[in-house]
């Protein structure tokens, strides 16, 4: 490994004067083993969380309600699809191959976020998770814009013009929903009730207790702490749930005049680290389906190669 | 371990960097990278992973590894030849103010 004290001083104060500046690294740049490292680790859990997150909405896509509703659920899952293959690319471009992602998805040697752990039993959940989950991805992915490695900053470019779309048809959908009967209100509520806590989970650890926090923020990667982010969520979120008519489940939850932000109750770490280790409801089940669509995906793979070959020759 | 791999080790699909034209009269425009087996493969990846909502009218793609990039460690000695040559610059000239048109 490459420490600093092994490489020419011109090249670690350039890095530094670039990142000083608020400037963009580039991938044929110099930049210390622990930048790489750290950015390696991040995009490929954001690019990993993309690909699993096929799975809880792509459960429905046979059983949407109406044409419409498939046609928008296709649409969005195509997204994360894409979303996560434009973060492999940017991860690529660190040196790992797009091979050795995959292996280490499945090997359990890289996470994904653990929001996509938990079931989804009900088609209100469908809605829940573009109006919640992925409207805590935006708040995530919106300063992520302007992080300091370039590849990594152009893809949260193009992901984030095309996540707002996944908030609003989810939204949209509790919305229809809530004007209908009481049972589909109860879903609603029911669904919401499920998902708030590990949606306030997907900001990861609470700031006393993230020890890359302060280092990422040094090297420009990430621009706000969880606890900030978190905040901001909860901020932007508790309007909405009001507009939609559902009842957040948080007896703790409420204004506070003199911060200017809103009071939450305590989030369940345990449970964060429980999913996060492998003990999720789900966890098992979504590894076991993206390593069943790689392996029956290999054929495809050897055959098109082999087409190739035969076509070039 | 005596599981079999489901796949032999195989060289991956090789990269492809993505170009797309946004609309007539504009560059075509890197937007990033993808993996294909052949050049056609490439060009229908491209169409679906960055032209989802009509982003182009036209796509390039070519290997990486046909791409020579200049090195970002010769940036300086590079690039220095223009860096002294501020008359090629339309703002070097002095015209007094009153010359219409220039």
């Amino acid at each position: 490994m490459t420490t600093v004290d092994d490489v020419a001083p011109e090249l670690v104060e350039s890095f530094e004067t670039t990142i000083g500046h608020h400037d963009r690294i580039e991938p044929r740049d110099w930049m210390p083993e622990g930048y790489r490292r750290t950015l390696v680790r991040q995009i490929a859990q954001h690019a990993h969380s993309e690909i699993i997150g096929m799975q809880p909405e792509g459960n429905w896509l046979t059983r949407a309600p109406s044409l419409r509703r498939k046609a928008i659920l296709l649409a969005k899952v195509q997204d994360e699809a894409g979303h996560g293959l434009y973060l492999y690319s940017a991860c690529e471009t660190l040196g790992v191959s797009r091979q050795q992602l995959t292996e280490m998805l499945i090997s359990g040697a890289q996470k994904y976020s653990s929001i996509f752990n938990y079931p989804t039993p009900s088609w209100a959940d469908v809605g829940t998770i573009g109006w919640l989950v992925d409207g805590a991805a935006i708040c995530n992915q919106v300063p992520l814009c302007r992080t300091s490695y370039g590849p990594y900053g152009r893809a949260m470019i193009r992901i984030c013009k095309e996540e707002s779309f996944h908030q609003r048809q989810g939204y949209e959908l509790l919305m229809t929903m809530m004007r209908g009967t009481d049972e589909q209100r109860e879903m609603v509520q029911e669904s919401v009730d499920r998902f708030w806590w590990p949606a306030l989970m997907m900001f990861g650890p609470p700031d006393d207790d993230s020890p890359n926090t302060a280092q990422s923020m040094e090297w420009g990667i990430k621009r706000h702490t969880n606890d900030e982010l978190r905040q901001r969520f909860v901020d932007m979120s508790v309007p909405q749930a009001e507009a939609l008519g559902v009842t957040l489940p948080d007896p703790e939850l409420r204004w506070n005049e003199e911060r200017g932000a809103h009071d939450f109750g305590a989030i369940d770490w345990d449970e964060f680290w429980t999913v996060v280790k492998g003990g999720g409801p789900c966890n098992a089940q979504r590894i076991a389906h993206r390593k069943r669509a790689w392996d029956d995906g290999a054929w495809v793979r050897e055959a098109a190669t082999a087409f190739a070959r035969r076509s070039a020759s | 371990m005596s599981e079999v791999r489901a796949e032999p080790p195989q060289a991956q699909w090789p990269l492809y960097e993505v170009f797309v034209r946004g609309k007539r009269g504009l560059n075509h425009v890197h937007v990033g990278s993808l993996h294909a087996a052949d050049d056609q493969m490439a060009l229908r990846h491209a169409r679906d992973v960055y032209t989802r909502r009509n982003e182009g009218v036209s796509i390039w793609v070519v290997r990486s590894a046909d791409i020579t990039a200049s090195s970002p460690d010769e940036k300086d000695p590079l690039f220095a030849p223009s860096g002294d040559k501020v008359y090629r610059h339309p703002t070097f000239y002095d015209i007094p103010a009153d010359v219409p048109h220039m």
